[in-house]
């Protein structure tokens, strides 16, 4: 421990920091034994799975803990400044000068019923500037984030901006102070790709010209991998393990790092190729007393050792670890996974699911919104099919349009196993309608919270197997098992399971009436990595074991690459680029779907060059004449973009909708092998 | 925007002709089927049956509905409410004196009531869980489930005859300046303050606590603002927009249904004239009424929209 700083002292200092959230009168320790040390102009991940405690650390910086959380020890420093001492005017003043914050869902962020102009000049108001300076400062602000016509911008309410913009808003705010400290509390998550790619490359751009440390809280690794200087992995209230970025990710020393390094899907790892590895158990409960090891009962290397004796923070030189045999971590050894589908798809079969020119056009105020627009493709039973694109492109669509949520324009006609399928659900033979089913991003909402499992099963194989009594609980447990639930979690609610438990019911009560399709609509963005992969898994195993067809929407590229046969790339409604996955990812690219790649961030740190998109997503109300993609492509070619939409090129059963010859399309060299 | 928010106010305004439309069809529908006859309501048990024919078919009362109804209405929107039965004179001017009274009464319980449970809910709301919210929540929930008119002859017997502070009527003299009228209607309207409180008092506690508990507010808070400038500007404008909508739906209740308040004031107030005019079988009165009655409702709800349009940007926008 460093007893007196010479050189300026740190931005923020966490010794030893034990915090409880106190519960019927008992103190829940959250965080214990935690330190933290960042250096002026440094940038520092934080790790680690939900409940690990990263935002409780975040929210025990900024004094803002709810109501019955406290500190219990330890010391705390933002820029050499004791927090614990901070009466309430100090800490405003803190606030003000030296502390910015900016979290998840920069729209909850902003206030609703405020212009953003009000919102940003009250930052400039705190510290005592008005009139027509702070306005040119806030300009000026906007213009660093980015953000052409900031007059525009200012005279906005938040509602009326795009999620991007939102977030730009937020970070301009958080930076108008130029504050020695700026904590990020994933910042992207719930944004598409390539805004992320945007907003990251921004935070990586100001901290050039700032002289803010950063403080970056994600579960996304490789969000983490792109911003920072150092990484500190949080494991149940304890830093397990901490040391630059680069050496943490490419050579963890904790097998709590290892274990979530390998639960995401590695570029070219796919579901013929194996299953994804989990972490198995769970997280222990706030408060639990920890005996030994935090990560023991669910480490593959632990010994009686890690048990009985608590690890210390081993000084690796540089980087430390929380583990006893940090020696012995084997990061790129993982047990022996076998590949989880086996059969290979069988060509030239009957496709399950056939779309031809199916479109939806809805009106608003008059003008036409085509949401989808003459897309048609094919999918085999067996397959998954991967949907593509930024919000706005259809994706939501097109799958609502398959469950016969809402019917589409006439002309266009979706196949079920050569049969044609009637517009609208209530319109659909039972059949039909059991045959598709869908599982939502957020089990929460999709479950109903005032039954139990047990319930949400059985009302589902009744409704849509026809199933009673005897054969019901026969089959609910079949189902049960096949979805790697017990027993015992079918007396409980909802709010009584973890998210990915939530989930599984989910699936199963998806899987009730024997689906031909299901229609998973980001299924495993909620969810941590760790849960992800049993998520994956799992869906794998019930396709390979049912022959069951998937419609997969996902955002993570990462994701569809793992589980998709084949991929659908949409943009506006358009299908620009259809073909097997491993084509998509190896290229020819459409520029779009080039872009789209190129903005995924991979946790080793490198990175390709991004090929930044200019602009928004185009108004669907008054999309761009030509290729609808013109307005933003970097590789447009001239005038014809402009007057004439180009056709589907197709070779190989592989169709990129672009002017440009494929053979001068291009081919992303993968990020790694 | 001006032109959107025209265009929102005719729409309302069609669906209060409208509601107004089919509110006359119901009420006029109710006078029909109440039992008894008009003219024996008017003359007595004992008048001799030919009188009552004959007063009957001078009302108009022994003519078919639908052609009663036609001139009842058409009359109506040249502004005529009819002649009363039991007075033998126009309509018009007994609401018009009964309706004024009642917003009289309702205004001042309003200008109590509102200030009163807006601040009582806001400071529950700032100490959640401690003491004064304790304290104010108890009260207002207990004090929501006495009856008005339970509360009407408890406060009469403590402020009228015990402490002889305030009169026991509240018809105050004709001639009454402001301030008199005020000190008449004090009385009354302690009943309503008190039914009303509760409820608008946890409405805006719920609403501040749901804003306070906001990623904005904590953005707010974060910047270093003040406290005070916090709540005032972030969290009081998110957080009253239901209490706006809650207040709204409450003045029919003010001004159509008092009864038993006005009754036991002696106050002629709006509900008072549709109870008697009920009892006496005197339709145009009743209908002229309740008709009344309804208008306002819709103006008050309509008034209440515009304002929530007006602080909430997100509607504001979303009007097409």
């Amino acid at each position: 421990m460093i007893q007196m700083e010479q050189s300026p002292p740190p931005a923020l200092l966490l010794d030893k920091v034990d915090v409880a959230y106190r519960t019927r009168g008992r103190d829940m320790r959250v965080l214990s034994k935690v330190s933290i040390r960042i250096e002026p102009g440094e940038a520092y991940g934080l790790v680690g799975e939900s409940g690990c405690g990263k935002s409780t650390v975040a929210l025990t910086v900024l004094h803002t803990l709810p109501g019955n959380g406290h500190v219990l020890g330890g010391k705390l420093e933002v820029a050499g400044r004791d927090l614990r001492r901070l009466d309430a005017p100090a800490l405003r003043h803190m606030r003000a000068h030296d502390i910015s914050m900016v979290y998840q869902d920069a729209g909850r962020a902003l206030n609703p019923s405020m212009t953003v102009g009000r919102q940003l000049l009250e930052v400039f108001e705190v510290l005592g500037q008005g009139g027509q300076e702070a306005v040119e400062r806030a300009h000026a602000m906007l213009a660093r984030v980015q953000i052409s016509g900031p007059a525009r911008v200012m005279a906005s309410y938040p509602h009326q901006l795009s999620g991007g913009m939102q977030q730009r808003v937020v970070i301009a705010m958080a930076l108008a102070k130029d504050p020695s400290l700026l904590i990020l509390d994933e910042p992207t998550t719930g944004l598409d790709a390539t805004v992320e790619a945007e907003v990251l490359d921004l935070v990586a751009d100001l901290r050039r010209d700032f002289n803010s440390s950063i403080l970056f809280i994600s579960h996304n690794l490789g969000a983490i991998a792109s911003i920072c200087d150092r990484v500190g992995v949080l494991y149940a209230g304890h830093l397990v393990e901490e040391g630059p970025a680069q050496q943490v990710f490419s050579d963890p020393r904790h097998p709590y790092t290892a274990s979530l390094l390998r639960c995401l899907p590695k570029a070219g790892l796919t579901k013929r190729k194996s299953a994804l590895e989990t972490i198995p158990g769970f997280l222990p409960p706030p408060g639990a007393i920890i005996k030994g090891c935090c990560f023991a009962p669910r480490c593959s290397m632990a010994r009686q050792r890690c048990h009985d004796e608590s690890p210390p923070a081993y000084d690796l030189g540089g980087r430390q670890s929380a583990c006893h045999y940090h020696d012995h971590v084997d990061f790129i050894a993982g047990k022996d996974l076998r590949p989880v589908v086996v059969s290979a798809p069988a060509a030239a079969r009957q496709p399950a699911l056939a779309l031809d020119a199916v479109s939806k056009t809805y009106h608003v105020g008059g003008q036409p919104l085509h949401a989808v627009r003459d897309v048609s493709m094919t999918l085999q039973p067996g397959q998954t099919l991967g949907l593509v694109g930024e919000s706005g492109s259809g994706k939501t669509t097109l799958a609502r349009l398959l469950l016969g949520l809402v019917a589409p324009d006439a002309g266009g006609r979706i196949e079920l196993d050569g049969e044609a399928l009637a517009p609208t659900a209530a319109e659909r033979p039972t059949e039909h309608v059991k045959a598709m089913q869908i599982v939502f991003q957020n089990p929460d909402s999709a479950l109903n919270r005032a039954h139990t499992v047990r319930h949400l099963i059985g009302r589902a194989l009744s409704r849509l197997a026809g199933l009673r009594g005897r054969r019901l609980r026969e089959e609910m447990m079949r189902l049960v098992g096949a979805v790697r639930l017990t027993e015992r979690h079918l007396a409980l609610r909802p709010r009584q399971l973890s998210g990915g438990l939530k989930q599984r019911v989910a699936i199963a009560r998806a899987f009730a009436g024997n689906p031909r399709i299901v229609v998973c609509d980001e299924p495993t963005s909620a969810l941590d990595v760790s849960v992800q992969a049993a998520i994956l898994n799992l869906l794998a195993e019930l396709q390979d074991q049912r022959q069951v067809s998937y419609v997969f929407i996902s955002h993570d590229l990462g994701v569809v690459r793992y589980l998709a046969d084949r991929i659908a790339v949409l943009y506006l409604g358009r299908l620009m680029e259809l073909g097997p996955a491993e084509a998509v990812f190896t290229g020819p690219h459409h520029p779009y779907t080039e872009a789209l790649l190129s903005a995924v961030p991979s946790h080793t740190g490198r990175r390709n060059e991004r090929i930044k998109l200019k602009g928004e997503i185009p108004s669907p109300l008054n999309p761009p004449s030509g290729c609808v993609f013109q307005t933003r492509c970097p590789r447009k070619v001239g005038e014809i973009c402009e007057t004439t939409e180009p056709p589907m090129q197709s070779e190989d059963d592989h169709g990129i909708r672009c002017h440009i010859p494929r053979a001068e399309l291009g081919r992303l060299t993968p990020a790694h092998p | 925007m001006g032109k959107a928010i025209g265009r929102f106010v005719l729409k309302r305004l069609g669906l209060a002709v409208l509601t107004l439309f089919l509110l006359s069809i119901v009420v006029f529908a109710g006078c029909m089927v109440l039992p008894g006859n008009v003219a024996r309501a008017i003359l007595g048990p004992f008048a001799d049956q030919r009188a009552v024919d004959a007063l009957n078919h001078q009302l108009g009362a022994d003519r078919p509905a639908l052609s009663l109804y036609w001139e009842w209405i058409t009359k109506l929107l040249h502004g005529d409410m009819g002649t009363s039965y039991t007075f033998r004179a126009p309509v018009a001017p007994f609401v018009r004196d009964a309706l004024v009274n009642s917003l009289k009464l309702a205004a001042l319980a309003f200008v109590i009531v509102v200030p009163l449970s807006i601040l009582g809910g806001i400071v529950a709301a700032l100490f959640a869980g401690r003491w004064p919210d304790k304290l104010i929540s108890l009260t207002s929930l207990s004090l929501t489930v006495i009856p008005e008119f339970v509360s009407s002859i408890a406060l009469l017997l403590i402020f009228a005859i015990w402490l002889r502070w305030l009169p026991l009527s509240a018809s105050f003299p004709a001639d009454a300046g402001a301030l008199t009228q005020i000190y008449y209607l004090l009385l009354p309207c302690l009943p309503l303050v008190i039914v009303l409180f509760g409820y608008f008092a946890r409405m805006t506690r719920a609403g501040v606590v749901e804003a306070m508990a906001s990623d904005y507010t904590r953005t707010a808070i974060l910047k270093g603002l003040p406290r005070r400038t916090v709540i005032i500007r972030h969290v009081l404008r998110n957080a009253l927009l239901p209490t706006i909508t809650v207040i709204a739906s409450q003045t029919s209740y003010l001004i159509g249904g008092l009864v038993v308040v006005e009754g036991l004031f002696r106050y002629q107030g709006i509900g008072s004239l549709i109870l008697t005019a009920a009892r006496g079988k005197d339709f145009p009165m009743l209908q002229g009424g309740i008709l009344t009655i309804g208008a306002l409702f819709i103006a008050a709800v309509l008034i209440a929209d515009l304002i929530f349009l007006l602080v909430n940007p997100r509607t504001r926008t979303s009007l097409r």
